[in-house]
């Protein structure tokens, strides 16, 4: 992203009021631009020079250094940019380009010589007439050129920028290509003449020059513009002549750009153009030169046409979402520079693509800048098909895992179970309140919906005495309760049970898995049982499971499980001669 | 001299030097390893789930997570009429505690939004034998929305079998069923049996079923179930039911199995499920 540097005062001054950096900011962030940093040169110098700060003299004036999109030319200097925001802002119409009407015999002319198309075969130029720089102005300009080689220009492989003072040459203006050594001038910032040859030699130890020189130096002719009077303007791509060299009195200005992409050479000169006409003495006109080439073809340049597009609304409006009217789509885009036609047809808008805005390729650019003005951030937001999990049954999937990895297998066992399993074996009395019994069980196995997971596992591990020990399983599943409250009169409840069977009883390794449980379910164990900030333990007194070894869990002030050593009546109801310890809690509590 | 010993330990790695160490047996197996581990069926459920999300699907828990059922929901609304066999005690568990018409669940769609699957428990009131039980597990789907043919019925089915790296090869018989109209089993071919064995049951909704529950004229419904015990039992070579599910299970079929979805090097898709019959435990 190409960073511009500008004078945060000047900028405020164009914009017609003083910012906040805040407010500053947020208009950045609205356009699609952003306060990279803020700075002052003097610091700027200091930073390059590794300095202190006293050493350095220099301008104490706050720069803004901005972040702009790459594609847009027009905002590489203070001038657009400005521009580009007093429009956004509402303070300016869109400015409308003029290229000067003046009869075809008193315009200039650039002669293209058939040389060039072996080296740098286009060329684009126009005039800038009665313009005023100051110091700012004149760096601005500089600074400009610089960012576009930067850019669009590739390094100036693409495009060169040639400007000089009108006054000190002559037109008509030759494009040639010669041989070096037939090249003969002074070249800017130095004193003496040099032939082309020896510059490239002389340019080889330049800093910033040099890393130009390879997309001429190999050629048998390298490309140069003369006046009338055979006086050199440039060598482009490397450097201008001394002789027509710019300064802050200048008052009419010759720019040229010499090319091998015709398109992106349009792009370089218009944005040249339309960003300093607004200090031309008739403001944003622009004084047109002739290019004739050795065909006799001959083309006026700056071309500041507005290019039409048509988009359909619907588009423009389905891209962002917003349903808006003709006229308001217009309004919006107004504040983007983007003139749009009084349209015939209700369903599209007519858009007037201005020179200074060479990034609109096709409807969607068009789109963006709706939805930018517009705001991206006042968009009603919506949210495409999506897929939600199923909470439960992911928290379930999830715990499953992790008990595995303490160590325990698995086992999956019927819902429905005899009603003696579920009662008189595990020293349980049906209260006939929580159990939901079948009417017509086809057989004892399937006489009560299982309201614990515990005779499951219990018939489990007694169909595995082989087994060798010690056993740990564990199961997720739901058991079903009586519910007044539901329409079928019962509910599910999600169970997580587990077990240890040895030569011992296990009660601790038990213990500890539910002290598992709850640290990977993030619960703290309270140092303060009953500050239900977690869980603690709490001796119980349930029948099937013996009597001081078995508690129980507390989570947040509630009962969810009992853990314990399985009552040694239950285990020989079960057919089970090893001890075993249990726990069972109900893992819907932690949701 | 160098000592001869069986492992490197802490006392003597600081001579490692001096070691020679004993030749080890490569044939005997190592040592068993202490590690927990998950249920056959829930891996094969986990892949089902993990495909029917990839394929656009959300889980929707038959009931709410309930597996007490109205008469209403599990018959009338599916339009069985009262005289229907499937009412009478034979096939369906009605309840004593609650008794108002309660039945345990046996086949319930959910037609909200567009794609749902739901993989659950599911209850008959069956005798028990090698390949049936009182509880079974259902993948069941449904797709709602307009323009639904039976040739996304079909196309579903194949992508999610050939998925599950099963057999695609599919083919609908036509059949009855009271709530679906058209209804087909499907049948799917077993390159280990080398016969085509039914996989479940399948078809589209009647229309007098969605217009009674607020549905528009062009919105149709299919939906399917399918068995979610018998893939198991093919992936993991189990011929009783009852080996792989409820309390008569060997752990040690639960301790060593493989595991599910990722095809592996060697198993073919055509010879991987003759591999797993023969695989004994």
């Amino acid at each position: 992203m190409p960073t511009v540097s500008v004078g945060r005062d000047r900028l405020f001054e164009a914009l017609g009021r003083t910012y906040t950096q805040e407010e500053f900011e947020e208009l950045c962030f609205k356009f699609g631009i952003e306060l990279d940093d803020v700075t002052t040169e003097k610091a700027i110098i200091r930073k390059e020079k590794h300095l202190e700060e006293d050493e350095v003299s220099g301008d104490d004036e706050i720069i803004y250094k901005i972040d702009v999109p790459a594609n847009r030319y027009d905002l590489l200097c203070l001038e657009g940019l400005s521009q580009a925001l007093r429009v956004f802002n509402g303070l300016e119409p869109i400015p409308e380009y003029k290229v000067a009407g003046i009869d075809e015999a008193s315009m200039l002319k650039m002669h293209v010589k058939p040389e060039t198309s072996q080296i740098r075969p286009y060329v684009v130029c126009a005039v800038l007439r009665g313009i005023t720089f100051d110091e700012v102005r004149y760096n601005s300009f500089i600074d400009l050129q610089d960012r576009l080689h930067h850019n669009i220009c590739r390094r100036r492989t693409l495009v060169a920028i040639g400007t000089h003072d009108l006054d000190s040459i002559e037109g008509p203006f030759t494009y040639e290509a010669l041989p070096p050594r037939e090249i003969k001038f002074v070249p800017l910032k130095q004193t003496r003449e040099f032939a082309a040859d020896e510059l490239m030699e002389f340019y080889r130890s330049d800093q910033k020059l040099k890393k130009f020189l390879h997309i001429i130096e190999n050629s048998p002719v390298f490309p140069v513009i003369y006046d009338r009077n055979r006086t050199v303007l440039s060598l482009p791509p490397i450097i201008n002549g001394a002789h027509s060299a710019i300064t802050l009195k200048t008052k009419n200005v010759f720019i040229e750009c010499t090319a091998t992409d015709l398109t992106k050479a349009n792009v370089v000169l218009n944005t040249m153009v339309t960003m300093f006409s607004m200090y031309c003495k008739n403001k944003f006109e622009v004084e047109p030169v002739k290019v004739i080439y050795p065909d006799g073809k001959s083309h006026c340049y700056p071309d500041l046409s507005l290019y039409q597009m048509e988009v359909p609304l619907s588009y423009a409006t389905s891209i962002v979402g917003v349903d808006l009217p003709g006229n308001e789509v217009a309004s919006l885009l107004m504040k983007m520079q983007l003139h749009v036609e009084e349209s015939a047809s209700r369903d599209n808008v007519v858009v007037s693509v201005p020179p200074t805005r060479s990034d609109i390729l096709h409807p969607c650019d068009v789109a963006e800048d709706v939805a930018i003005a517009y705001g991206y951030n006042a968009i009603p937001k919506r949210i495409p098909s999506s897929l939600s999990p199923f909470l439960l049954n992911q928290f379930g999937d999830l715990m499953r895992s992790e008990i595995a990895m303490a160590g325990f297998s698995e086992v999956l066992n019927w819902i429905l179970c005899s009603h003696k399993e579920n009662f008189t074996m595990l020293n349980r009395k049906d209260d006939k309140k929580t159990a939901v019994i079948n009417g017509n069980p086809r057989s004892a196995d399937f006489e009560v919906v299982r309201t614990s997971l515990m005779p499951g596992i219990l018939k489990t591990a007694g169909h595995n005495k082989d087994h060798p020990k010690p056993i740990k399983i564990f199961e997720v599943g739901d058991v079903v309760l009586l519910d007044e409250s539901r329409d079928v009169g019962a509910r599910n409840q999600r169970q997580c049970a587990a077990l240890y069977c040895g030569a011992n009883s296990g009660f601790e390794l038990i213990h500890g898995l539910v002290d598992r449980i709850m640290e990977v379910t993030g619960t703290a164990f309270e140092e303060t049982p009953g500050d239900n900030t977690g869980y603690y333990i709490k001796a119980s007194d349930e029948p099937e499971f013996l009597s001081g070894r078995q508690a129980d869990i507390i989570y947040k002030g509630k009962k969810i499980g009992t853990f314990g050593i399985v009552h040694p009546e239950v285990l020989k109801n079960f057919d089970i001669p090893d001890p075993c310890s249990f726990v069972e809690l109900n893992l819907e509590s932690f949701l | 001299m160098k000592k001869v010993t069986t492992d490197l330990t802490r006392e003597n790695i600081a001579n490692w030097k001096e070691l020679v160490l004993k030749e080890y047996n490569f044939k005997a197996n190592g040592s068993t390893i202490q590690c927990g581990h998950l249920h056959p069926l829930n891996k094969v459920k986990r892949q089902v789930g993990m495909i029917f999300q990839q394929m656009g699907f959300e889980e929707k828990p038959a009931n709410a997570n309930s597996y007490v059922e109205s008469s209403f929901w599990n018959f009338d609304v599916l339009f069985q009429p009262q005289q229907h066999p499937a009412r009478d005690a034979h096939d369906t568990f009605f309840l004593k505690n609650p008794s108002t018409a309660k039945t345990l669940h046996e086949h319930k769609e959910y037609l909200e939004k567009d794609k749902y699957y739901s993989v659950d428990r599911v209850f008959m009131n069956e005798s028990v034998d090698r390949t049936h039980l009182a509880e079974f597990h259902q993948i069941e789907g449904v797709i709602c929305g307009k323009g639904l043919s039976l040739g996304h019925l079909l196309g579903v089915l194949e992508e999610f079998f050939s998925r599950m790296g099963m057999s695609s090869k599919l083919r609908l018989k036509p059949a009855f069923n009271l709530y679906m109209e058209p209804n087909m089993e499907i049948f799917s071919y077993h390159e280990g049996f080398k016969k085509w064995v039914e996989v479940g049951n399948s078809g589209m909704f009647r229309p007098e079923m969605l217009r009674s529950m607020g549905f528009p004229e062009d919105v149709r419904a299919i939906a399917w179930g399918l068995s979610l015990d018998g893939p198991t039992m093919i992936r993991y070579g189990v011929n009783n039911i009852r080996d792989l599910f409820g309390h008569k299970v060997d752990l040690k079929l639960i301790e060593k199995n493989p595991i599910c979805g990722i095809r592996l090097q060697g198993t073919d898709p055509d010879a991987y499920d003759l591999n797993f019959l023969v695989q004994t435990y």
